[in-house]
């Protein structure tokens, strides 16, 4: 019998024709495989029984970094075909195709590391079709060597052979090299071996290192080392957001931290996030790298080099992205000279120049799920499949901070790496030169450019400018309408639902900032039917930096308040604020459930300033006793929108801490609390509406502590509950939520 | 309220309604005052309306301000201030001693700059239709037969100065509202800027443009610069002068003094080579001793302006669109 099959996805570049042409031959099957714009198509040809099993094992045995998204199989008559061939591709190469993300060094990779006799022994830039640099080094596509940051090494004869033998793990690997003719690394005058001896004696002396790594550099110090640590914070100009660690193997993550079995999947994966734990209190890891933080950001190594330097030091590092204060990672050599000077004492570098700005990406464990933080390198560019057709191109150009783009086509959002604040210019022209190197990579010219309804986002205006100038249709999407559509696209559903959005500051459709709402929603639409009750955000922008000006458009005007110790580290601006808050000067109206969080921070004392987005809630989740039950109660008015009373949470916090109850309870009472009051106004929505479905999304979800008391309760009142697993819940989501929206909002193709 | 915090939203009202249909070659080009031609000779011309509340605040009234801001707005063309008309709309029940006291300052602000107010015109509305007492100036001054300014002929390379502290005027007029229980020794820098723009001139022949900072301040001002003659304008964060009561304010306040409007402030783009000799003509006089080399003009990106901060990052400081909403979560 004979069958030819169609098999779509991320099946090119990653030895998906050798390994058909090993499977065929070693089921006596006949026939041929190829690439074409489409993915890869092919023939088999032999008894009824083999062909079957091929079958089956097309998408069981497929390589490590193939991602299937379809196989199409049509039934043909036999031709009569003896041999089994791998069709070379088509001359000029194959556009249209996917770009397989950076994948971690594979097994067979590392024990030619370690295998003193393998001509690659020690070589950190050892790699092959199952692993190695990908999107970080593609320049342009068809993918294939000359296009990439290789273009500069001419393969050794050894590669070469290598590179064009079907039956090799490096046939047609783009970046295959060896000692002979690839990459070498640097440190100052030393060359390979003796840099990283220098590298390993430079950490244990405690000195700050930088590394060059797969989508930028990095920053290391040994981890045990307080003084090392406290140092790179004071060199970065980075005050207390968490570092994280790279550990040399799994047994010594679970030295520092608690791995459950879907933590253990995400460490040790081809993809290597970093991976939020919950931390050993007796963790040999010094006090700078995560102060008064539960959880510590683990990873392992995922490149060669990575892999050396853990081995030979032995012991824990930092590594954090190598920048100053909020500027993006730095990833070309001469902008690292520039930059890091400062802040390195020595430079581990080499010479396979970096394409693509690409930082790790971060997630956690939720209830058996991974649920990504920052959906990055090793993830982007693969597609988020999401269960619908984008018939138009559209662009999706996101929010203002952990901006991300989404570039959709066909069945494929393409969601971009984190891209970060576009305030920073730096991070700007990360953002313009992303979306056209994707609109190249992916062939993608957008028909749609959604955007936020925020008028002074940078995103905003860039999509306003394109569509000003060309034929492009402008579509703006609410910020948390995008969030919860994210959600949805996430869990590739499509509503309607009751989407329960909580973030710090989004721009609301009556020009207010919202943050705390509640939409009847679908991909298509939403109606407001919900929302915290809105309060004064004194100082707008100052009031998100300084979270006790919130405990002051919260305490507002009341005279009794001279006994909080808030109002007392405060005194001297205290009658301004509140006066700006009466008065709405520079005092914007907002329903923000970060705000909320912020104000019961600032009263409990957590903090009063933040150094870095959402400090102040992380803080207030870390001090909450999780074994505390019952919260404080949230008036819900039976208005249309639905409001909830904030100020009747605050209250509550005021007169327990008056009372005298520990911080760590009150803290989690209002957490309680909040969980809630998001209960009682989804049951009277459901009730409404007849909708029993909830979508959590936005940055406040990112509260472990929130999500879990949210989702047991509502569970607990029979509601289907959806949260975010494979993008983020915070801004890296909004531009796929855009994306979908707008492809579900706009008319069909224009003839 | 968006319409007129001097951003976007203004100018789009402006190109959008008037621009359309006023069109001709003077009104082209949107510069603070239209040259124009009149006899054989070359002149400026400008109007203003002021609507400020309220009308009497530390360091000036609407009185002095109406004057300067179009004696100003002549001054920063080039020109040399002559005549001014004033107009005003009175609401019903004004207190005529307050008028007196509005004409006194309108008479000593046009003695001070050396100009005669030649005429002028009064209406009075009905109760609740003005806000006490709006005024309209308008000036007409001389400029020099073969001197061209502009912010087109900005080039790479040039310097970009301030003739003083910024943020002053506004500040003071957001706290002396009564609104605010914030008190603090602020002056509005209202003053006329015509002699300390001559002196500039005089003494630098690589003058490109000078630009009065008001509604929008400094930053909105550099933003016109870096559009009209599409160059990059890099602004080092350290080197802006600002008042540390009116630094204490904005921060209080939550806004950012680059926005903030002066009445007696001007950003000055002059060639890089001379930019000692310019510092060095504004401090020679009171009203620019506090005159600084804020940044440069560069050509790349070209429109934008950036600001490098203290930490040497760079920001990028944007053309608010409207009034400013936090952007960050
Ligand atoms: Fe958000
Ligand atoms: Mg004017
Ligand atoms: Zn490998
Ligand atoms: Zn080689």
């Amino acid at each position: 019998m004979r069958r030819e099959a169609r098999v779509e996805g991320v099946v090119q570049g990653v030895g998906f024709r050798p390994f058909v042409h090993t499977l065929a031959r070693r089921l006596g099957l006949a026939g041929h495989v190829g690439n074409d714009a489409d993915g890869v198509f092919l023939a088999v040809e032999g008894s009824s029984e083999g062909v079957a099993r091929f079958l089956d094992a097309l998408k069981a045995e497929a390589p490590p970094l193939a991602v299937i998204d379809r196989i199409e199989v049509t039934e043909v008559p036999p031709l009569g075909a003896a041999r089994f061939d791998i069709l070379p591709s088509p001359p000029g190469g194959v556009a249209n195709t996917l770009v397989s993300a950076d994948s971690a060094t594979c097994a067979d990779c590392l024990r030619e590391l370690a295998d003193p006799g393998d001509r690659r022994y020690r070589y950190p830039f050892v790699n092959c079709t199952n692993c190695g640099p990908r999107f970080t080094i593609v320049r342009g596509v068809p993918y294939d060597r000359p296009r990439t940051t290789m273009a500069g090494f001419a393969l050794c004869r050894d590669c070469a052979r290598e590179y064009a033998d079907p039956a090799d793990r490096r046939f047609h690997a783009q970046p295959v090299c060896c000692p002979a003719c690839g990459p070498r690394l640097r440190l100052g005058t030393a060359e390979g071996d003796d840099a990283l001896r220098v590298a390993v004696r430079l950490l244990g002396e405690g000195r700050v290192l930088a590394v060059k790594g797969l989508g930028g550099y990095h920053l290391a110090v040994a981890a045990a080392s307080e003084p090392a640590a406290a140092a790179l914070r004071s060199r970065k100009h980075r005050e207390d957001k968490p570092f994280a660690i790279m550990v040399p193997d799994l047994a010594v993550a679970g030295d520092l931290c608690e791995v459950d079995p879907v933590a253990e999947r995400l460490l040790t994966g081809r993809r290597r996030p970093i991976v939020l734990l919950p931390r050993r209190r007796a963790a040999p890891v010094a006090p700078s790298v995560a102060p008064g933080n539960r959880m510590l950001g683990v990873l392992l190594p995922y490149t060669p080099l990575h892999h050396l330097l853990l081995t030979d030091f032995a012991a824990p590092i930092v590594l954090t992205s190598a920048n100053v204060s909020d500027e993006p990672i730095v990833f070309r050599d001469d902008e690292a000279r520039d930059r890091l000077s400062g802040i390195a004492d020595a430079f581990l570098t080499h010479d396979r120049p970096i394409h693509v700005r690409t930082d790790d990406s971060v997630a956690r464990t939720f209830r058996g799920r991974a649920q990504l933080q920052r959906r990055s390198r090793g993830y982007a560019p693969e597609p988020v499949v999401v269960g619908q057709d984008f018939r138009r191109h559209v662009l999706a150009c996101g929010a203002e901070l952990k901006n991300t783009f989404c570039l959709a086509k066909g069945r494929h959002a393409f969601l971009s790496h984190h891209i970060g604040d576009l305030e920073n210019y730096e991070t700007l022209r990360s953002f313009t030169e992303g979306i056209e190197h994707f609109g190249r990579l992916f062939d993608i010219a957008p028909e749609i450019v959604a955007h936020d309804l925020h008028p002074e986002y940078l995103s905003t205006k860039y999509a306003l400018d394109l569509a000003e100038s060309g034929t492009v249709e402008p579509v703006g999407v609410q910020h948390h309408h995008a969030h919860i559509a994210a959600c949805l696209a996430d869990n590739a559903e499509s509503g309607p639902v009751l989407g329960v959005a909580f973030d710090g500051t989004g721009y609301g459709t009556d020009h207010t900032i919202w943050g705390g709402e509640f939409l009847l929603a679908d991909l298509a639409g939403f109606r407001r039917v919900g929302h915290l009750e809105p309060v004064r955000m004194p100082g707008g922008t100052a009031a998100v930096r300084q979270p006790w000006r919130m405990a002051a458009a919260y305490l507002g005007a009341t005279d009794d308040t001279g006994d909080l110790d808030v109002v007392r580290r405060h005194a001297r601006e205290w009658p301004a604020v509140v006066s700006m808050a009466a008065s709405g000067v520079n005092a914007p109206l907002t329903s923000s459930a970060g705000r909320l969080f912020d104000a019961v921070a600032a009263l409990l004392g957590v903090r009063d300033t933040t150094n870095y987005e959402g400090q102040a809630a992380i803080e207030l989740e870390q001090l909450a006793d999780p074994a505390v039950r019952g919260g404080y109660p949230a008036g819900i008015s039976a208005a249309d929108p639905v409001t909830v009373s904030g100020a009747d949470l605050v209250k509550s916090v005021v007169d327990d801490l008056r009372a005298g109850r520990a911080v760590d309870v009150v803290a989690a009472r209002f957490h309680n609390g909040v969980a809630e009051a998001i209960r009682g106004v989804c049951a009277r929505l459901r009730e409404a509406t007849g909708v029993g479905t909830v979508a959590l999304s936005g940055g406040v979800f990112q509260n472990v502590l929130l999500l879990d008391r949210t989702v047991d309760l509502l569970e607990g009142r029979g509601f289907r509950v959806l949260t975010h697993s494979r993008v983020p819940t915070n801004d890296g989501g909004v531009s796929l939520g855009q994306a979908v929206v707008a492809a579900n909002t706009t008319g069909p193709v224009r003839q | 309220s968006a319409h007129g915090a001097g951003g976007k939203a203004t100018q789009t009202l402006v190109e959008a309604v008037f621009l359309d249909a006023f069109r001709n070659p003077a009104l082209e080009p949107l510069g603070d005052a239209a040259e124009l031609t009149v006899g054989g000779e070359r002149v400026a011309m400008t109007t203003d309306s002021f609507v400020v509340s309220p009308l009497f605040f530390p360091g000036g009234d609407i009185g002095d301000l109406a004057v300067n801001g179009t004696v100003n707005d002549l001054a920063v063309a080039g020109a040399t201030p002559r005549y001014l008309s004033c107009g005003f709309i009175i609401e019903e029940g004004f207190e005529v001693a307050d008028l007196r006291s509005i004409v006194s300052s309108m008479t000593a602000a046009a003695d001070a700059a050396g100009v005669a107010l030649v005429t002028g015109d009064t209406k009075v509305v009905g109760k609740g239709s003005g806000d006490g007492c709006y005024l309209n100036t308008t000036g007409i001054g001389t400029l020099d037969p073969d001197r061209a300014l502009g912010v087109h002929t900005v080039r790479p390379g040039d310097a970009v100065l301030v003739s003083g502290p910024v943020g002053d005027h506004g500040v003071t007029i957001m706290l002396e509202r009564g609104e605010l229980d914030i008190d603090a020794d602020l002056e509005s820098d209202t003053a006329p800027l015509n002699g300390l723009c001559r002196g500039l001139l005089d003494a630098v022949p690589g003058v490109r443009a000078m630009r009065d900072a008001t509604r929008g301040g400094v930053a909105t001002v550099l933003n016109e610069v870096a559009r009209a003659a599409q160059v990059s304008v890099v602004v080092e964060e350290d080197a802006v002068p600002v008042r540390e009561e009116v630094r204490g304010a904005c921060e209080l306040l939550g806004i950012d003094p680059l926005y903030v409007a002066c009445e007696g402030r001007f950003v000055a783009v002059v060639d890089g080579a001379q930019a000692e000799t310019a510092v060095a003509a504004l401090r020679s006089q009171p009203l620019g001793a506090g005159a600084r080399v804020i940044g440069h003009v560069g050509d790349d990106p070209p429109g934008l302006v950036l600001l490098k901060t203290g930490f040497g990052g760079t920001r990028i400081v944007d053309l608010l669109v409207g009034d400013p909403l936090p952007r960050i979560c």
